[in-house]
């Protein structure tokens, strides 16, 4: 215990001054909390959130069409679990072959009881609470299943699984939108959390090599392309978002021939990719810089050519040294998404709007802002969370260790 | 370990061969770069073509006489007078003017408040470092437009009218607006006061513009404290130890000794999240403010003009972030000369 008080008293209350700091802290605190815990238990009604639920997941989506976006959730959970065990299936000296980590009974800890605890407080019929938890499930089945089996599946069906997740997206396309025999659901009827993750992942992806291929532009010794890209990288950071969503929104219609301009939601898909475009080449840039020129001279000298040399030693060390600043930009990319509720579409901020516009729940923002916070917040600081766990598993240091 | 059999051998030429033409060094760069250049030209012609012929049809071809059309918009919260008889291009300036006024309060605010809580970071006291850490991670988290509406429509629109509003001295906080203390007429310090029931003074800002302002400082504040806490942290540690054993206390050592340091690291850094404060400035439209983004918008959805409203927005804002980038460089060189 004597430790303890000692640097309590060394942290908190070394000087006068430190102890006053220290009280009137706490006392804001104590304020704080009472007043937010008076208001989320009190004040808050929370109908809001339970009513329009479906509305904040799905926006307007067709109901009868709503078991194609429960079937994408399942596939997507199936996934998760799968990677997630071959991860870990994967031999790893430091971690002794443990199966399953402190971290990882933790993390299936926190997913059941989030699986059973918010469909629950949303107040869900008993089905879907069970879906839920089915789903979540499912996911530490296969997380069981792929670190159990793991190992003894062929190396060569192991090469081949990553093919896999463009498979996947595009299927989770076909299966929002409809086609290949399935009733098309118009763009214009997606919405909330289906529509701000569409956006996010669509304009992540996309961004990603154009991003890569304009930072490669803007370090070329031929002058064209290092102006071009120079030029396009500038202009797109000179200018806010909402101008270019804006101008995507009103120009694209006359840019193009008549017929051949994307739909509303496909245009702001793209103007974010190639927003998100820009500054990830300046991300990438910065990690190209680091990795030195001998680098790319002694692949050279060992007889490869300079596309193979970058795509096997430059770009790797690179791409390691800039994935902190690109997580970084793929989180800012998320919270970018909000933008487009100020061109008309239902994305998460968007529903949001059209749900406190509805009298029944006037005045009840706080609750809503509230909620989309709390939901935000988590998927940023996962992602935060999740680059600096890969940051620690590609450090050259920690590799060498682990053989 | 030889060479990999998927490596190309590289093919060898006799001696006095000549090269081929399509394996010079000093073509390749010409042509790589000539069917880049034509690509790209032909996208670009592409799409001007479509551009003109569309705008041809509409009859929206570029012109800029529509600037000097009465707008018959009012703006509510002008510096420069606005009437709704007044052109176009008045009111675009005056759409600017409140751009710019945003810009410069949120800059001095957000820095002083950033500055603070990197300061704050370095803090003997455990409860300030975690209080610290604790709103940098909950700010840069949640996307900037849901602060601003949350500011907005749950905080500063509940805000109570007359004598029950917030009161601070030469500050006053009511549902109607802020009103700051100042010289009115006749140069008489004037602080707020209520006629009627209603609250006067020298300056008064809309609710709209405070909610903005409260909401730009308090997210770019959380990332200039990140932006100073890793400038204090550039310092090296002996230099904090040296302080300490010459007596100097903890606030005499970053001021006198740390923050001037520091200083060199930081102003690069302040430069990206100033004209990142800029550019985010023009997410008042979703708290009805009218900046020039807002007014924009309103005119081109009263004339039509797509192509020359997004060129005039683009390249005020290119302007201010270029002046921005100007000034701070300017004060990265003051900074910088320190050095020997």
């Amino acid at each position: 215990m004597k430790p303890l008080l000692r640097r309590l008293r060394h942290d908190l209350f070394a000087t006068p001054a430190d102890g006053l700091i220290t009280l009137v802290l706490l006392g804001m605190i104590g304020a704080g909390g009472w007043a937010f815990l008076h208001w989320a238990f009190r004040q808050a009604r929370w109908a809001v959130i339970q009513a329009n639920s479906t509305l904040f997941a799905v926006g307007r989506y067709p109901i009868e069409q709503q078991w194609r976006l429960w079937l994408l959730t399942t596939l997507l959970a199936a996934a998760t679990g799968l990677i997630w065990g071959l991860l870990r299936s994967h031999p790893r000296p430091d971690r002794g072959g443990q199966l399953w980590p402190r971290n990882d009974r933790l993390a299936v800890a926190v997913l059941l009881a989030l699986s059973l605890v918010v469909p629950g407080a949303l107040g869900f019929a008993p089905a879907l609470v069970g879906r839920w938890l089915a789903i979540g499930l499912l996911l530490v089945l296969m997380r069981w299943l792929a670190g159990r089996f793991g190992p003894a599946l062929p190396p060569a069906l192991k090469r081949w699984l990553p093919v896999g997740l463009p498979i996947l997206y595009l299927l989770g396309m076909v299966l929002i939108g409809g086609g290949f025999g399935l009733v098309a659901v118009s763009s214009s009827e997606w919405g909330g959390l289906v529509l701000t993750l569409l956006e996010a992942t669509f304009a992540i992806l996309l961004c990603f090599p154009l991003g890569v291929l304009l930072a490669l532009g803007r370090r070329s010794d031929l002058p064209l392309l290092r102006w071009g890209s120079v030029l396009y990288i500038e202009f797109i950071r000179g200018a806010p978002l909402i101008t270019l969503l804006f101008l995507g929104q009103n120009m694209i219609g006359f840019l193009l021939p008549g017929g051949l301009a994307p739909e509303r939601v496909w245009r702001a898909a793209w103007v974010l990719t190639l927003f998100a475009a820009a500054y990830l080449a300046e991300a990438v840039r910065s990690g190209l810089s680091a990795v030195p020129r001998g680098q790319l001279e002694a692949a050279r000298s060992l007889g490869m050519s300079t596309i193979q040399a970058f795509i096997t030693v430059v770009m790797p060390q690179a791409l390691r040294v800039a994935l902190p600043s690109m997580v970084g930009q793929f989180i800012s990319l998320l919270q970018d998404t909000t933008l487009l509720s100020l061109i008309g579409l239902m994305e998460l901020l968007g529903t949001a709007r059209t749900v406190m516009a509805n009298p029944a729940f006037l005045g009840r923002n706080a609750e809503v802002y509230f909620t989309l916070a709390v939901l935000f917040w988590c998927c940023c600081a996962a992602l935060g969370l999740g680059s600096r766990a890969l940051e620690r598993r590609l450090d050259p240091a920690s590799l060498a260790r682990s053989g | 370990m030889g060479v990999p059999p998927s490596l190309p051998s590289p093919s060898v030429l006799a001696a006095g061969e000549p090269v081929p033409w399509w394996r010079d060094r000093r073509v390749i760069p010409w042509l790589v770069q000539g069917a880049v250049g034509l690509v790209v030209l032909v996208v670009v012609a592409f799409l001007l073509a479509n551009l003109v012929r569309n705008l041809t049809a509409a009859g929206l071809l570029l012109s800029w006489g529509w600037l000097g059309q009465p707008a018959g918009f009012d703006i509510a919260e002008t510096i420069l007078p606005f009437h709704a008889s007044d052109p176009y291009w008045r009111g675009l300036l005056a759409g600017l003017v409140n751009t710019v006024r945003v810009v410069v309060v949120g800059l001095i605010g957000s820095t002083l408040l950033g500055t603070l809580l990197g300061m704050a970071s370095f803090s003997g006291n455990a409860l300030l470092r975690g209080l610290t850490r604790t709103y940098v991670e909950v700010v840069r988290n949640i996307p900037l437009l849901l602060q601003l509406v949350f500011w907005y429509f749950v905080v500063f629109l509940s805000l109570p009218n007359g004598t029950a509003a917030l009161q601070f001295p030469g500050v006053v906080l009511a549902k109607s607006g802020l009103y700051i203390a100042g010289f009115g007429e006749g140069l008489r310090w004037l602080g707020p006061h209520l006629v009627d029931g209603v609250w006067q003074a020298p300056l008064r800002w809309s609710v709209e513009c405070a909610a903005l302002l409260t909401g730009l400082i308090a997210y770019s504040s959380a990332f200039i404290a990140e932006v100073v806490r890793g400038g204090i942290a550039a310092v090296p540690r002996g230099q904090w130890e040296a302080c300490s054993s010459l007596g100097l206390t903890w606030l005499q050592t970053l001021r006198r000794v740390v923050l001037p340091q520091a200083l060199r690291v930081i102003v690069p850094g302040l430069n990206t999240q100033y004209i990142s404060l800029a550019k985010n400035s023009s997410l008042a439209v979703a708290v009805g403010f009218t900046d020039l983004y807002s007014v924009a918008e309103t005119t081109l959805n009263q004339t039509g003009r797509a192509v020359e409203v997004v060129l005039l927005l683009l390249g005020a804002y290119l302007a201010l972030d270029l002046f921005i980038s100007l000034l701070m460089n300017g004060l990265n060189r003051l900074v910088q000369i320190r050095e020997r």
